[in-house]
């Protein structure tokens, strides 16, 4: 296959190029290539968005989303690779489980799909998971996402255990006892609404803490959704001492706040919450500078029932993954923080850093993975549209830029607009 | 008439509906006064009340001043109810509209059901108190009480101090008072004192004396065993010491300022025995106002339709 006519984005620039691909590769990427193929007429191409933080639901969650409808949103998102969450039921903390996600993904076969394995079995905090067997079984990570370890010893121990296999954590920091079953971020609107808040320092200290043990231990880690400006700044002065820590955030945290819970709207309602305008504009500067070093979506598809209810009993998470490059392009890229090239770093190629996995760059030789995009459509976000079964965002009907056209996944199109 | 479907809180009604709502609730309260509690508003009107926590003066007022009104009342709580078996608060909704309720007066222990419920059904909805949000119908009837006393409440000075953070009656007071002109001053132990409430146009003050300097009113908020339990102070008794209102404070009022509490009052603890049973107080009078007020509510919100 030959794209003709790209805008690819690639390592050294953004460039006008052709490019041919051969057996799931990019062969060639040159100024003009001979051959039938697809004309792009000078749409951009990117590096396959990589997503490490989605939560497909699948096994027994199948009423908010399966593999199959989570792998249909991923790659109309533009997502070639995505890294889902094991709390799933039974949660993936065992090597049968991770085989039963990768085998269906397989067969559903859209895009990559690599597990996250639960820390502790049953993600109880108490024993550790069957780490070796499920990075043989293809987990490319662990976490226990929505749940922090809280005995801080057997974090210690996981961090340490998991770096023998080269499994990096992937830290949901919530101190529970200081959350005390607050659902909003504590502040004016928590105020206002009388939802219960929940403090800044509630995600921070075990932030803090991942940070600790990971600069003691002299092992990686990765802090996950980041939520606070405190947060931003203990991670850059970590960074800045040589931990090697490296941390995400999401397209609700830089775009929203939570003067979007006044309504008592049950789709603005997300763990960590939604922040104030100072926390906003930390995660865009944090992003900027480096501190933060990848965008995810955190993809929490829920049914309808489960948000048509009072906000205390409504579940937490946004469908994210329909939206998140257009939010993000929207954002940084139109909003002025920065260029597209800094989108795809942080959409892709980091991801695929901090785990290991291929892509992350449009080069010869490499996985055509591929995310075609063009950048100049305005659409307004309708999730009654959405592939993912989970139609709960707060951004229905805002108004984006940049639209996902193509995806190309190991030289095959899966995705077309 | 008031232009809206439903009370959900005063944050987000004018000063002129209040007004209104306080003149007709002075024209009930002089009815009640001369005992009459046959009038015809509401005939042929359902009410139906919806209580998911434990109330007893809050239901009994609306449901008198429904029935004194000729309206057909219907109570359900939630104990009693389906809600039990696991229904949502959206299937009893639909279930009760379906039924012709014209108006539901819901309580419920969760911030902004309310305005779920709001948005489910076609009958009118009164706030008689969601979670930690708002009380309208309590603050109105404080200010209805002030009113009678002060003839206006411009630029009358409330202070509010107890559970503050855990309190929607403060948080309706302070709506509704500062759009009636009035100012509001809080103060509570920190671990009882929310974020923000200076954003919202309240005095947060940093002690007793401060709080009720030169006070018109001084309102105690319930203090909850619960609260201590859950750390928030050491001991009631330590509170009462430290927070509570007695004489001595008092005398940082105004001469002859009014003392006030929406209820149940721990005798002791917010304000002592002699000023809950003072000549000052008015927390009986709260009393009837209540009933007369929550008369005003449901008359104005279904008036349109007599």
């Amino acid at each position: 296959m030959i794209l003709h006519n790209a805008r690819a984005v690639l390592k050294d620039g953004v460039k006008k190029v052709d490019i041919s691909i051969e057996n799931g590769k990019i062969k060639k990427i040159a100024s003009a290539i001979k051959g039938e193929g697809i004309d792009l007429g000078g749409l951009t191409v990117l590096p396959g968005l990589i997503d490490m933080h989605v939560h497909l639901r699948e096994p027994g969650f199948e009423k908010k989303e399966n593999i199959e409808s989570g792998c249909r949103a991923a790659v109309k998102g533009g997502f070639t690779q995505i890294c889902c969450m094991p709390n799933t039921k039974p949660v993936t903390d065992n090597k049968v489980v991770v085989s039963y996600i990768k085998n269906r993904a397989r067969e559903v076969g859209l895009c990559k799909v690599h597990p996250v394995g639960a820390i502790t079995e049953g993600q109880e905090g108490k024993n550790l998971a069957a780490i070796g067997a499920m990075k043989a079984a293809g987990a490319v990570a662990l976490s226990e996402d929505g749940k922090t370890v809280v005995n801080t010893k057997l974090m210690a121990n996981a961090m340490q255990y998991a770096s023998d296999f080269g499994l990096i954590c992937l830290c949901h920091c919530e101190d529970h006892a200081l959350v005390d079953g607050g659902v909003v971020n504590e502040g004016y609107h928590s105020t206002l609404t009388g939802l219960k808040g929940s403090l800044r320092a509630a995600e921070d200290i075990v932030i803090a803490r991942e940070i600790c043990l990971a600069e003691s231990l002299g092992v990686p880690v990765h802090i996950c959704h980041v939520s606070t400006y405190s947060g931003v700044q203990l991670i850059r002065d970590a960074k800045k001492r040589g931990v090697q820590v490296t941390a995400e955030t999401c397209p609700h945290y830089f775009t929203l706040t939570d003067e979007a819970i006044v309504g008592f709207d049950t789709d603005t309602k997300v763990n960590p919450p939604l922040r104030e305008e100072k926390d906003r504009l930390a995660i865009i500067e944090g992003l900027r500078d480096g501190t933060l070093d990848c965008i995810v979506t955190d993809h929490a598809p829920h049914h309808y029932d489960d948000k048509n209810v009072e906000y205390d009993m409504a579940a937490f998470g946004i469908s994210g993954i329909e939206t998140s490059f257009a939010l993000s392009y929207t954002q940084l890229v139109q909003g002025g923080v920065f260029t597209v090239e800094q989108l795809v770093e942080k959409m892709s190629a980091a991801p695929a850093r901090i785990l290991g996995l291929e892509g992350g760059a449009i080069e010869e030789g490499g996985v055509a993975d591929l995310t075609i995009v063009d950048l100049n459509e305005e659409w307004k976000i309708d999730p009654a549209l959405f592939e993912s079964k989970g139609k709960n965002t707060p951004f229905k009907g805002r108004t984006v830029r940049g639209r996902v056209k193509m995806t190309v996944v190991d030289g095959e199109i899966k995705y077309k607009e | 008439m008031l232009k809206r479907k439903d009370l959900l809180g005063l944050y987000d009604v004018s000063a002129e509906e209040i007004d209104e709502i306080l003149q007709n609730g002075m024209a009930m309260k002089k009815l009640l006064r001369q005992n009459i509690k046959k009038l015809p508003h509401l005939q042929g009107k359902s009410v139906t009340t919806l209580f998911y926590e434990n109330s007893t003066r809050t239901r009994c007022s609306f449901e008198l001043a429904a029935k004194y009104m000729g309206a057909h009342v219907v109570n359900i709580a939630a104990e009693s109810s389906s809600v039990k078996k696991g229904e949502t608060l959206v299937d009893t909704g639909k279930t009760l509209d379906a039924m012709k309720s014209d108006v539901f007066v819901i309580r419920h222990p969760m911030g902004g059901a309310p305005a779920l419920l709001a948005k489910t059904v076609k009958g009118h909805v009164v706030n008689a108190g969601d979670g930690m949000n708002e009380h309208p119908s309590q603050a109105l009837l404080d200010m209805l009480t002030m009113r009678e006393n002060f003839s206006s409440l411009k630029g009358l000075q409330v202070a509010i101090l107890g559970d503050i953070r855990h309190s929607r009656v403060a948080k309706s007071n302070l709506f509704g008072l500062k759009k009636m002109g009035a100012d509001v001053r809080l103060y509570a132990p920190k671990t009882l004192l929310p974020a923000g409430l200076d954003k919202m146009g309240a005095k947060v003050c940093t002690s007793r004396e401060e709080a009720v300097e030169g006070a018109d009113v001084v309102m105690g908020l319930r203090i909850q065993l619960e609260r201590q339990h859950a750390g928030n102070f050491p001991s009631l008794g330590e509170y009462a010491k430290f927070y509570g209102v007695d004489d001595t404070v008092m005398k940082y009022a105004k001469n002859g300022a009014l003392v006030m509490h929406p209820g149940p009052v721990n005798r002791g603890v917010e304000l002592t025995s002699a000023l809950i049973d003072g000549d000052t107080s008015r927390i009986e009078e709260q009393v009837l106002s209540g009933i007369a007020v929550r008369m005003a509510i449901l008359f104005l919100l279904t008036k349109e339709e007599i």
